[in-house]
C-alpha cells in the first residue's frame, strides 16, 4: 500500500513538558482519516508539528515523510512549499482564521500565486471558480469583501476554497465545524465529503464529535494524553470499541434515539501533561484497570480483527449489554 | 399545578444601526414567545444563532427588559429590574452560563464565591453558611480539600460545578442554564448533565436549559421548544419531538445531528445561512430555507397551533388541530 | 462620511477652543504681566497705564470675546515684550524647532518601530530583553539629564560636538538625539506589544499553513494588523512636533518655539503664549483627525461599525 504520509515516533514537548509521546500514523492517498480525542490529547498538535507550524520553543522529534520527501527538520523554505501545495490545513473558528484587513479574493489569490503560479486575471477567474465550488453565492460580487462581512459558515467555505487553491493531496481539517451552528455544520460536512469525492484528495478530520467523524471518515484514531490508544475502520470501532476510553466516550454521549437513559460519564479528568500517571495514562479513570496497568504502559499493537489497540485488558470483543437505568419519566 | 414560570407574548426589540451612517433599524430579537415551566420540570430551548434563545433566557430571569408581553414567576409579575424586589427574587431564580471561567471571580476562593449569595441575601448565621457551603460542594462532587482553591486552579468541569453550587446556594426554584456544557469535553459533559439531573430530583427545582446541542437537550429535558428568528416554531415532549419532528426546521435540525451509520446523503441539508434578525423575511421566517415552502408561506406568518396532545407547531403545512390557547 | 468628518471637525474645534480658553484664563489669573514686565519698583500709576494700554483692566469676559474676535480675523495680538506681532514671532522660530523635531521623528520611526518588531519576533531572547530595557530607560530618563549627559560626553570630554547654540548641522545632532530617545523607547514598546498580539492571532497560523513565506507573513499579514495601534502613537508624536522640546531647547540654547514659550511664560507675554498654545492644540487636533481617518483605511472592520 503506498502511503501518502508516514509519521513515525512523533514526539513534541513544550517547555520540557512532553505532550506527544511517540505517534505512529499513516495516511493513504485519498483516504479519509479521523482523529478523535478530548482537549489536550494532542490531536491538533500532531499535525501542526508535522507541518512545522508549532512555535519555535516546541521541541519536535521523530520522522514525518510525505511520499518520498522528509518533512521533519526540513528547512523552512521546503516546508513552505509543502504547506498549502501538498498538505493544506483548515482550522476552527473560521471567522478569526482569515486576515481581517485583506480582501478575501486577494487571500485566495495569494494561495494561487504561491502554489500554481497564477496571477492577475487568470488567478481571479480561478478564485471565483473555487468560491463557486465551495458554495459561496454570487462570488463575483463578494470577491472584494472583507472576512467580517461573511458569516461563520461562509468563512469556513472561504478557508476551504483557499486550502483547495493549491490543489493539495491532503487536507487536514482541525475541528472545522465546532464553532458553527448545527445546520451549517451539516452543510460543511457535506461539502467536505463532496470535495473529497470530486478531487480524490485525502482528508484528516480532527474532532471531538464522534458522530461527525463517523460520517466523514473511513478510518479513525482515538487519542488520549498524547498517544493513540485505538485505531481502526470506522464501522468496527463504532460498533464494538475495545479500548475502555473509546468505550467510555461512546457511553458518555447522549443518544438521539432509544430510551433516555442516565449518561455514563468517565470518572475523573484528563491528566495534566506535567503529571502523567505511571503506566497507562488512562488507568486512574479505567474501570477495568489492573495492577499491571498502573506500572506498565501498553504498546499500540495490531489485533486479529485488523485494528490497533493499546490496552492490556480491553473490553471483550463481544460487548455485553450495558446495564443502564432508565430515566424516570 | 401552577407553573413556576410563565411567559406571555414576550417581545424584545433593540436598536441596531447599520454601519456608520445607515438608518437605525429595530431588531426583534424575541418576537412573541409564550411558554410555561412547572415546578420540577426541565424545559429545553434549542435554536441557532439569531434565534433569540439567549435573549429569551435573560428575559425569563428579568435581566433583559421586555418591550412587550410579561413574565410571571410563581404567579406574580416580574418586578422591574434592579429594584429591591427584583434583587430579592434572585434568591429564587439563578442562571448558569457557558463559560465558567468568566462567571467566576479570579480573586476569590471557590468557597467564598459559593457563600456569596448567602451573604447577599442574609441567609443563616455564619456557621450555618459555612455548613451549607460544605454540603453544596459535596452535592456537586467537589472535595472538601478544594475549598481554598481559586478558579484558575480547577479544570473546566470543576469550575462549572462551582458555578452550579453557587447558583443553588439559595435553594432557588428555577435555574436557567445557557449552554452550560458546550465548552466541556464529552466525558465531563456527561458528569455535569447527570449532576443537574440529580440535583433536580433531590431539590425539585425547575430548569430552563438553553442549548444548541440536541443530544444533550433530548437527554435532560422533559419538554423542548424550538426557536427560529425570535419565535417558537415547535414545542413538545423531548422524546416525541425529536423522534417525529413536525416543523421542517426541527426536521432539519434533528437531521443535522451526525449519527454513526446514517449516510450523509439521507440528511436534510438546509440551504442558506441562519437568518439575520435585522432582515426578517416576510410571512414565515423560515420560508427562504424551507424545502417544503409554498407560495402561502411567503404571505402569512403561521401561528403556533396544537397538532397533537401536548405538541404545537407553527407551520402552514403541518396538519393541525384547533389553534392552541396556550403552549 | 460627511457626518463622520463633521463630527470630528466639531470636536476638533471645541478642543482647540477649550485649550485656548483655559490658557487665557489661567494666564490672567496667575500673575500680572504689568508687574512682571515693568519690574517691582515701578509706581502704581505706570502699572495702571500699562494695563489700560493693553486692555488688561477690562473684565475677563470682555477681554476673552475681543480676543476671539481678533483671532477670527487673523490677528493673534502683539508681544508685550517685543512689540512685534505674536504670530510673526512664533513663525520666525518655527523652522528652528522643526529642524530638531522632524529629524527626531524620523529617527523614532526608523529605529523604534523596527526595534519593537524585531523584539516581538524574537521574544524572550537576549535582544528582546535588551530592547525592552533600553526602551524603558529611554522614556524614563528625563530629557534634561540625558541632554546634559550627552553634552558632558560629547562636548566636554571628547569635544566632538558643540555644546549649544545654533548654526550648523553639528549643533543640531545632540539636541535631536536627546529629543528622540524617549520616543524611540515608547514606539519600541508599543510596536512590540502590537506585534506580539497580532502574531498570536489565528489568521497568522492560517497564513503560515498556506505556505506563505515567513518574511511575507510578517510584512503582508502581520504588519498591516499591527499598524493601527502603532499609528495611534505616531499620531501623538506628530502632534508634538511643534510643541518641540522645551527643556532640550533650553539646555542647548536652541532658538526654537520651546524656548520662546518659556521666555514668554515667565514674562507673562500673553499674546505669544496664547499663540503658541493655539498652534500646538491645532496641530495635535489635526494629527489626531488624520489618524482617525487612517484607521478607517487600515482596518476595514472599523468602516462599518455600528456605533462610534
Amino acid at each position: 500500500m503506498t502511503k501518502l504520509v508516514e509519521i513515525r515516533d512523533l514526539r513534541v514537548a513544550f517547555d520540557g513538558v512532553p505532550v506527544l509521546h511517540g505517534i505512529d500514523l499513516d495516511v493513504a492517498p485519498g483516504e479519509a482519516l479521523g482523529l478523535v480525542g478530548e482537549s489536550g490529547c494532542g490531536k491538533s498538535v500532531t499535525w501542526l508539528a508535522a507541518l512545522g507550524l508549532l512555535p519555535e520553543k516546541a521541541r519536535v522529534s521523530g520522522s514525518v515523510v510525505l511520499e518520498h520527501r522528509t518533512l521533519s527538520n526540513a528547512p523552512r523554505s521546503e516546508l513552505e512549499q509543502v504547506r498549502g501545495g501538498r498538505i493544506a490545513m483548515i482550522f476552527q473558528d473560521p471567522s478569526s482564521a482569515l486576515n481581517p484587513v485583506i480582501r478575501v479574493g486577494r487571500q485566495i489569490c495569494e494561495a494561487l500565486r504561491l502554489h500554481r503560479g497564477l496571477s492577475g486575471k487568470p488567478a481571479q477567474a480561478e478564485a471565483l471558480r473555487l468560491m463557486d465550488m465551495v458554495g459561496i453565492p454570487d462570488p463575483r460580487r463578494r470577491f472584494n469583501l472583507y472576512p467580517h462581512e461573511f458569516s461563520g459558515g461562509q468563512c469556513q467555505r472561504l478557508m476551504i476554497a483557499m486550502a483547495l487553491a493549491g490543489e493539495p493531496d491532503l487536507l487536514i481539517a482541525d475541528e472545522p465545524t465546532t464553532a458553527l451552528d448545527a445546520t451549517i455544520q451539516a452543510q460543511i460536512l457535506d461539502l467536505l465529503a463532496t470535495l473529497r469525492r470530486e478531487t480524490g484528495m485525502a482528508t484528516v478530520f480532527i474532532s471531538h464529535d464522534l458522530g461527525a467523524v463517523a460520517q466523514v471518515c473511513e478510518r479513525v484514531c482515538v487519542m488520549y494524553a498524547g498517544r493513540i490508544v485505538e485505531a481502526g475502520p470506522v464501522a468496527q470501532l463504532f460498533e464494538a470499541p475495545r479500548h475502555p476510553y473509546t468505550r467510555g466516550l461512546f457511553d458518555a454521549i447522549p443518544r438521539m434515539d432509544g430510551p433516555r437513559t442516565r449518561l455514563v460519564p468517565i470518572d475523573g479528568t484528563v491528566p495534566d501533561p506535567r503529571a502523567l500517571p505511571a503506566g497507562c495514562a488512562f488507568a486512574p479513570r479505567c474501570a477495568r484497570a489492573q495492577a499491571f496497568c498502573r506500572t506498565e504502559r501498553p504498546e499500540l499493537l495490531p489485533q486479529t480483527d485488523g485494528r490497533l489497540l493499546a490496552c492490556a485488558y480491553p473490553v471483550p470483543a463481544a460487548p455485553a449489554v450495558p446495564q443502564r437505568e432508565r430515566v424516570s419519566q | 399545578m401552577t407553573p413556576i414560570l410563565e411567559a406571555r407574548e414576550l417581545v424584545r426589540i433593540y436598536e441596531a444601526r447599520e454601519g456608520l451612517f445607515g438608518k437605525v433599524t429595530p431588531v426583534r430579537a424575541v418576537d412573541g414567545v409564550s411558554l410555561s415551566v412547572r415546578p420540577g420540570e426541565t424545559l429545553g430551548i434549542v435554536g441557532e444563532s439569531g434565534s433569540g434563545k439567549s435573549t429569551l433566557g435573560r428575559m425569563l430571569l428579568g435581566v433583559d427588559p421586555a418591550q412587550g408581553g410579561e413574565v410571571r414567576f410563581d404567579g406574580a409579575p416580574m418586578p422591574e429590574r434592579r429594584t429591591p424586589a427584583w434583587r430579592a427574587l434572585r434568591a429564587r431564580m439563578q442562571m448558569v452560563f457557558q463559560d465558567p471561567l468568566s462567571a467566576l471571580d479570579r480573586r476569590l476562593t471557590i468557597a467564598d464565591q459559593i457563600r456569596e449569595p448567602l451573604d447577599i441575601h442574609r441567609i443563616g448565621t455564619p456557621e450555618e453558611r459555612a455548613d451549607r457551603v460544605a454540603s453544596l460542594m459535596g452535592s456537586v462532587g467537589l472535595r472538601p480539600d478544594q475549598t481554598g482553591r481559586y478558579p484558575h486552579e480547577l479544570s473546566g468541569g470543576q469550575r462549572q460545578r462551582v458555578v452550579i453550587a453557587r447558583a443553588l446556594a439559595t435553594d432557588p426554584a428555577l435555574l436557567v442554564c445557557d449552554e452550560p456544557v458546550s465548552a466541556l469535553d464529552v466525558s465531563i459533559q456527561a458528569q455535569v448533565v447527570n449532576l443537574l439531573r440529580d440535583l433536580q430530583e433531590t431539590t425539585g427545582l425547575a430548569m430552563v436549559f438553553i442549548s444548541h446541542d440536541l443530544k444533550v437537550v433530548r437527554n435532560l429535558c422533559d419538554r423542548v421548544a424550538v426557536m427560529y428568528l425570535g419565535r417558537i416554531v415547535e414545542e413538545g415532549p423531548a422524546e416525541t419531538l425529536f423522534a417525529r419532528p413536525q416543523h421542517p426546521y426541527t426536521q432539519a435540525l434533528v437531521s443535522s445531528v451526525p449519527v454513526p451509520g446514517r449516510a450523509l446523503d439521507s440528511r436534510i441539508i438546509l440551504q442558506g445561512e441562519p437568518p439575520n434578525p435585522a432582515a426578517r423575511p416576510s410571512g414565515c421566517a423560515f420560508h427562504p430555507r424551507c424545502p417544503m415552502a409554498e407560495p402561502m408561506c411567503r404571505g402569512a406568518v403561521p401561528s403556533l397551533r396544537a397538532t397533537a396532545p401536548g405538541r404545537t407547531s407553527a407551520c402552514h403545512l403541518v396538519a393541525g388541530a384547533a389553534p392552541a390557547t396556550a403552549a | 462620511m460627511i457626518r463622520f468628518l463633521s463630527i470630528r471637525l466639531l470636536r476638533a474645534v471645541v478642543t482647540v477652543l477649550a485649550v485656548m480658553t483655559f490658557a487665557f484664563v489661567v494666564l490672567r489669573m496667575s500673575g500680572d504681566p504689568a508687574q512682571v514686565l515693568l519690574g517691582p519698583d515701578v509706581p502704581q500709576n505706570v502699572i495702571d497705564d500699562f494695563r489700560a494700554a493693553w486692555g488688561l483692566d477690562r473684565p475677563l469676559a470682555q477681554q476673552y470675546l475681543s480676543y476671539l474676535g481678533q483671532i477670527v480675523s487673523g490677528d493673534f495680538g502683539i508681544s508685550m515684550r517685543d512689540r512685534s506681532p505674536a504670530f510673526e514671532l512664533v513663525m520666525e522660530r518655527l523652522p528652528a524647532t522643526l529642524q530638531l523635531t522632524v529629524p527626531a521623528l524620523l529617527l523614532q520611526l526608523c529605529i523604534g518601530i523596527p526595534a519593537g518588531i524585531y523584539a516581538a519576533l524574537h521574544r524572550d531572547s537576549l535582544i528582546d530583553r535588551g530592547v525592552i530595557l533600553l526602551a524603558v530607560a529611554g522614556f524614563t530618563i528625563p530629557s534634561f539629564v540625558l541632554g546634559l549627559v550627552l553634552v558632558l560626553i560629547f562636548a566636554v570630554t571628547f569635544s566632538m560636538l558643540p555644546s549649544g547654540g545654533f548654526g550648523s548641522v553639528w549643533h543640531g545632532i545632540l539636541p535631536t538625539i536627546t529629543i528622540s530617545i524617549g520616543g524611540i523607547g515608547i514606539l519600541a514598546r508599543f510596536s512590540r506589544s502590537a506585534m506580539i498580539e497580532v502574531m498570536g492571532q489565528p489568521y497568522i497560523r492560517t497564513a503560515s499553513a498556506k505556505g506563505v513565506s515567513w518574511r511575507h507573513v510578517i510584512s503582508r499579514h502581520a504588519l498591516p494588523n499591527a499598524a493601527v495601534p502603532i499609528v495611534t502613537i505616531v499620531g501623538f508624536m506628530v502632534g508634538s512636533l511643534v510643541a518641540g522640546a522645551v527643556v532640550t531647547e533650553t539646555i542647548f540654547s536652541w532658538p526654537g518655539i520651546g524656548r520662546l514659550l518659556i521666555v514668554s511664560v515667565s514674562n507673562r507675554d500673553l499674546a505669544v503664549v496664547q499663540c503658541i498654545l493655539l498652534m500646538i492644540a491645532a496641530v495635535m487636533v489635526v494629527s489626531n483627525l488624520i489618524v482617525d481617518l487612517l484607521y478607517g483605511w487600515l482596518d476595514p472592520r472599523l468602516r462599518t461599525q455600528a456605533a462610534h
